[in-house]
């Protein structure tokens, strides 16, 4: 579902990423994972076309990357804090897409709102403002406008930094029952153990300082068999100098 | 419709009796057409509806949300209303949307009316003034507290918010209040032309910029730029937890950022006053100069005799006393709506509203009471 080659990430002349290679499958739950400043969200904005890259190219469903310019987008993206608009309530979060993108009619652009919150766990806090939200409510909210439309990929910036362990365990299974139920092809970022041995069979591990892909396949693999010493630290919760 | 990917037939198998048989893929693109053709179907009444999806192929998320809704929307008509037939995928989508049983959420505060929102604002009038109230009394505590500890104030801002107060409002102060001088200047002419007292122009536009033009213009100005910047800034800080920071690490922010603020403005207002004073003159000047063929020495003359000889400089110092009150309400307001901000980015912008439209309403009370207090004891 995404192919992306030979694809190389920066600032001006400052690299940060480059020689990336790897495909998405689709209904996949695909992670990117990697320490602090590895250049993960950079990798993220950058498939979901929030930043040009300085080489090689992002193909989606076969298309190059697709730009931001007008049409209706072909996949959600839940940002690391939800991203919700603050002087929305969560309903009218969720019906703003509906309302931009289809010509549907207020009682079906309500209805098909409700119904994301519902599936997300968010019945009954339609006229609550953002700021009225927990941290994983945001969240929650968040995933309910980023499936909106439908769209059969998701891109997700760290879903469970932040949350308490309920709750992540929470969202970890929501995005398992979104994956097994809608068949929904999800890339997430994200650094925390638990959720990416719960929640994936296949991910790119990132490290700053080669600029690049360390380790790529089951993170349960990698944990036992991984040849690279950072790759074992990190899954092992170990330190270099230990 | 050529691009249609499902069909929709309404059957009654019994009089009173609906069937409503789906087929083909219903997904969220169709959506619309779906449910247009579903309530046209539906217009003609029966008692019970079955909405038949074994020929449905696929069904996602937004088609299925439409299906619970018209079947909820019966049976709250009364019509029995269920869903038969769906296989595979579809009926894993089925069960999905209705897995998920309400929540108990918290009642959300809902509007009561007219009085009950008077009532609220009354309240939150109210409130605000306390805050506003208690806000002064701190900074005044912490000012105080800072003279014993100069060392406590966060110095090192001050420099660089005296420049964007003051400095950087310059150009804007001088176009401003040189127009004021000049419209005072030419209103003043057609009226004193009339009864041959052209020299008293340089009285009217010297007094009237000097004892009230040019310090409230500049206040209104200073409100507008720096105010609303204040508020902004704090604001931001406040959603962002950067005010919850400098607590933690015992950096109080009335020292850290209120302070330096009060006390800039309450010296570069009084110093931008006095640059509008004179460039008021100034446009007073050239519609005396240009307009009334006076001379340039006749005109500063007949403004010396008004400011010194008849005012012993008390209207200047008046001005000049009067924006230190106006520079002090700039940044208080400011600030402490700023430091009041709750809600994100809405909140950021509805603080700095407040802050500009607080302080404009504050700077005409300030004034008023100064005029009023000129008069009652006649400086």
């Amino acid at each position: 579902m995404i192919d992306v080659e030979n694809l190389a990430l920066g600032f001006g002349e400052t690299v940060i990423l480059e020689n990336l290679n790897f495909s998405v499958q689709r209904g996949e739950v695909f992670v990117i994972l990697g320490g602090s400043g590895s250049g993960k969200t950079t990798l993220l904005k950058c498939l979901v076309g929030l930043l040009q890259p300085l080489r090689g190219s992002v193909r989606i469903e076969g298309a190059t990357r697709p730009g931001l310019n007008g049409e209706p987008p072909s996949y959600g993206v839940l940002f690391q804090s939800g991203a919700l608009f603050s002087s929305l309530s969560v309903l009218d979060n969720v019906r703003l897409p509906l309302e931009k993108w289809t010509d549907l009619d207020d009682a079906a652009t309500d209805a098909i709102a409700r119904s994301k919150l519902r599936l997300v766990g968010l019945e009954g806090f339609e006229a609550y403002l953002p700021a009225e939200l927990s941290g994983g409510m945001k969240k929650r909210a968040g995933i309910a406008r980023a499936l909106a439309l439908e769209s059969p990929l998701l891109f997700l910036d760290e879903p469970s930094a932040g949350l308490d362990p309920v709750t992540a365990v929470e969202l970890d299974e929501l995005i398992l029952t979104l994956n097994s139920s809608l068949g929904m092809t999800m890339v997430i970022v994200t650094h925390e153990l638990e959720s990416i041995f719960k929640i994936t069979r296949s991910c790119i591990m990132l490290d700053r300082e080669a600029k690049g892909i360390i380790a790529q396949g089951d993170p349960r693999e990698l944990r036992e068999h991984a040849s690279d010493q950072r790759v074992l630290h990190f899954f092992n919760r170990t330190s270099p100098g230990a | 419709m050529t691009d249609r990917t499902f069909e929709v037939n309404r059957v009654d198998p019994e009089a009173d009796r609906a069937e409503l048989r789906f087929s083909g893929e219903l997904n969220f693109r169709d959506t619309s057409r779906l449910w247009r053709d579903v309530r046209e179907l539906l217009e003609r009444p029966a008692r019970s509806v079955r909405f038949d999806l074994s020929a449905v192929e696929g069904l996602d998320g937004g088609s299925t949300a439409l299906l619970l809704k018209l079947q909820s929307e019966l049976s709250e008509r009364g019509t029995q209303a269920e869903i038969v037939g769906a296989q595979g995928r579809v009926r894993a989508m089925l069960d999905l949307y209705r897995a998920h049983p309400a929540r108990l959420a918290p009642p959300h505060p809902e509007d009561a009316g007219f009085f009950d929102r008077v009532g609220r604002l009354t309240l939150e009038w109210l409130e605000d003034l306390r805050a506003m109230m208690a806000f002064i009394g701190d900074v005044l505590a912490y000012a105080i507290s800072a003279l014993r500890a100069p060392r406590s104030v966060h110095w090192r801002d001050l420099g660089d918010l005296m420049v964007r107060a003051g400095v950087d409002g310059l150009p804007i102060i001088i176009l401003i209040n040189f127009l004021v001088g000049l419209v005072v200047g030419f209103q003043a002419a057609v009226q004193l032309e009339q009864v041959g007292a052209d020299i008293l122009i340089a009285d009217l536009v010297v007094l009237s910029v000097v004892r009230e033009l040019a310090p409230l213009m500049t206040a209104i100005v200073v409100a507008g730029r720096s105010g609303a910047a204040y508020a902004a800034e704090l604001g931001t800080m406040k959603v962002s937890e950067e005010i919850d920071a400098l607590e933690t690490l015992r950096l109080d922010a009335y020292r850290f950022l209120v302070l330096p603020r009060l006390i800039a403005l309450v010296v570069m207002v009084p110093m931008l006053t006095l640059v509008a004073d004179v460039v008021g003159a100034l446009g007073g000047l050239v519609v005396a100069v240009f307009a009334m063929d006076l001379t340039v020495a006749a005109y500063l003359n007949e403004a010396h005799f008004a400011l010194v000889d008849l005012g012993s400089g008390h209207h200047v110092a008046g001005g000049l006393v009067k924006s230190v009150f106006f520079g002090a309400a700039i940044a208080l307001i400011a600030c402490q709506r700023g430091l009041a901000t709750q809600g994100g980015a809405a909140g950021v912008g509805r603080a700095t509203t407040s802050a500009v439209v607080t302080t404009l309403f504050v700077l005409i009370l300030v004034d008023a009471g100064f005029t009023i207090l000129g008069h009652v004891f006649d400086f």
